[in-house]
């Protein structure tokens, strides 16, 4: 356990949803990437995006040759018809020599340790714990050495969880944020028939339509209205619980969440000092140049807040370019805030 | 014959409506009712020993009683309460988040609850291992998937389906009611009382899609499997699921009563059932397909 006087640098975990996604985020500065194979095997399950067998073993060796680690979600939960298909993508994430697998399933847990006793497991923001009872049963069962916490405990939470628990905690740091408990969310399945659970998407492409009205621009998901946008306004990916809706005499309203970004620069020092673990950047999803930029000034970051965190403050330019690759450009510090609550 | 279960009241009433509900459900043929706060440990109307009051009353009617726990769990007061709900010493216990589960692992016998996300065999045989004695599926999950783990099913296991009522969908550290409201969570003024199922949400186009319930979403529409319960009782489904709603609860015990002894055929019931809902009803979780459909699959 690090202990609560620590300004040890937290690793700084990125995503690649391609090789040369990969490349861009071991190129500037990630200690960690996380992947995943073209199936329903993990939580960002969208067309043309991840990796066959032969990317996987490059950017494997293009990170391990630069000093970078390469963990393999396998982070839905595995479905009751077709549980094969989970076992064998970690039998290879074994072969092929990933450091670690990010994993929601105890069935799939268990599995691990009877076949491969040696691999490092971490619980995925899927498995939906948010409390030391619940991390440490997994530990206990399963011997899961990292916890990537889901977005909705507030900063003072997660230090008092951290106390209590020898685990790694992960903490997502920027990205898309998702405003429901990941892993007890069936939204949008409620919509489309697939969620991040069963299918690792949420709200897929597959089930958007635009349609351009005479009342402007509409995005709908399998037929349900989601937003409406006037001439002009920036239209956003319909993301089901991030439309304008109207609940009682509010009319056309974020009723649920604002497209946004999650963006925990400001709180760096903080994080360093109640021992967070790792800081994780969400967006397998977007693109190599996404990843590069967003990679680029959160080492830059935990450098300088490494540094001195007494004279740490995140830089304009800082803030600027994450906010032009945000989402909606603009930023939250979401449940670490507790008045966002 | 299948069981009839009342799940846990996931809206906020006031102290003597819950009171007067549960005195009401103690003289309908439900055979196992679920007790507890779920959804939001700010709500204060009844307290535990309240809860445990209503549970002996219900013991009385002949019920058998199972106290659930919370969801989402955060803060340390939401796991001391947790922690008092596993050790009630008396009563079964529905663990709704791995927290619980490891409380009563290897102690005590208990219910996995619907949030757990158990999905496939290998995870069910390790609850049954710690000590489940009964499973509630998946809210998305469908009929084959059901049927197929129906087929490898641990000894003892009890499998108990959602079947009626607004579907619990999501949970978040924000409350959407205060949301609404232009209201921190933190001084909530304990507005979801107003309204007791839940706050409507509905598109721009007037369609009703969700219900806002604090910090839980629900489907706007009724998941609704009168018509299936045969069906259910074919692949060995032990317990149905009715989810309190505010109004004519007991007529929905009464339609299924009478749906599991075969009193009234399945269209008959399903008609009865359109007249005491809430809002539309929806099926399509069952046949694989988006939960808000409706309809027999083509």
């Amino acid at each position: 356990m690090t202990s609560p006087t620590s300004t040890a640098a937290p690793d700084l975990v990125c995503p690649a949803g391609s090789l040369p996604a990969l490349r861009s985020a071991v190129d500037n500065g990630a200690n960690c990437v996380y992947l995943g194979l073209r199936d329903a095997t993990n939580a960002r399950n969208f067309a043309g995006l991840n990796f066959d067998d032969k990317a996987i073993a490059a950017g494997i060796k293009y990170a391990h040759e630069r000093g970078c680690k390469v963990f393999m979600a396998l982070n839905t939960y595995p479905q009751a018809g077709n549980p094969a298909m989970w076992r064998s993508g970690m039998d290879k994430a074994v072969d092929l020599g990933v450091d670690a697998v990010i994993l929601a399933d105890p069935g799939l847990m268990q599995y691990a340790n009877q076949q491969h006793p040696k691999l490092r497991l971490h619980l995925s923001v899927q498995g939906s714990a948010t409390n030391h009872d619940a991390i440490n049963f997994y530990r206990e069962q399963f011997g899961i050495v990292r916890v990537v916490l889901p977005r909705v405990l507030s900063l003072q939470q997660v230090e008092q969880l951290i106390e209590k628990t020898e685990v790694e905690c992960e903490v997502f740091g920027f990205g898309s944020l998702c405003v429901m408990v990941e892993g007890r969310c069936q939204l949008s399945s409620y919509v489309t028939g697939e969620s991040p659970n069963t299918h690792g998407v949420c709200s897929p492409a597959k089930a958007v339509r635009w349609q351009e009205t005479p009342t402007g621009l509409e995005s709908r998901l399998n037929g349900v209205l989601i937003d409406r946008y006037a001439h002009g306004e920036n239209a956003g990916y319909p993301t089901l619980c991030k439309g304008r809706f109207d609940v009682g005499n509010e009319h056309s309203y974020y009723a649920i969440e604002e497209p946004t970004s999650l963006n925990t620069l400001e709180i760096l020092p903080q994080l360093f000092k109640i021992g967070v673990k790792a800081i994780k950047i969400e967006g397998r999803q977007r693109s190599p140049a996404y990843v590069a930029q967003v990679t680029k000034v959160w080492r830059e970051a935990i450098d300088s807040c490494t540094a001195n965190a007494h004279r740490y403050a995140p830089r304009r330019a800082w803030m600027t370019a994450l906010d032009q690759v945000a989402e909606g450009q603009q930023h939250t510090l979401g449940a670490y805030h507790r008045p966002w609550k | 014959m299948i069981r009839l279960s009342l799940g846990p009241l996931l809206y906020y009433w006031p102290r003597n409506t819950v009171f007067r509900f549960y005195e009401a459900m103690a003289a309908t043929p439900v055979d196992i009712v679920y007790l507890g706060e779920t959804v939001c440990s700010r709500r204060h109307e009844l307290r535990l020993a309240d809860w445990v009051e209503i549970a002996h009353k219900l013991v009385q009617a002949g019920k058998e009683v199972v106290l659930s726990t919370q969801v989402l769990l955060e803060s340390g007061s939401d796991v001391a309460a947790m922690h008092k709900v596993a050790g009630n010493g008396e009563f079964l216990v529905e663990a709704n988040d791995m927290g619980a589960v490891r409380r009563l692992a290897g102690k005590l016998p208990f219910v996995a609850g619907p949030h757990l996300n158990i999905y496939n065999q290998p995870t069910l045989q390790w609850l049954a291992s710690l000590g489940a004695t009964r499973w509630v599926i998946p809210l998305e999950m469908k009929r084959d998937d059901v049927a197929l783990l129906q087929q490898e099913r641990p000894a003892g296991l009890q499998t108990e389906v959602f079947a009626y009522g607004r579907m619990p969908l999501a949970f978040s550290a924000r409350c959407f009611t205060a949301r609404h409201h232009n209201l921190p969570k933190d001084d909530c003024r304990f507005s979801c009382m107003n309204d007791p199922d839940g706050l409507t949400l509905k598109t721009r186009e007037g369609e009703e899609f969700l219900v806002l319930n604090g910090i839980q979403t629900q489907s706007a529409r009724v998941y609704n499997l009168i018509d299936q319960v045969g069906a259910m009782q074919g692949i060995g489904i032990d317990v149905v699921r009715l989810s309190p709603q505010a109004h004519s609860m007991n007529d929905v015990v009464s339609v299924f009563d009478a749906a599991r002894r075969d009193a009234m055929s399945p269209k008959e019931a399903a008609a009865q059932l359109q007249k005491l809902m809430p809002a539309a009803s929806c099926n399509g979780y069952w046949y694989g397909r988006a939960g808000l459909e409706q309809g027999a699959p083509a």
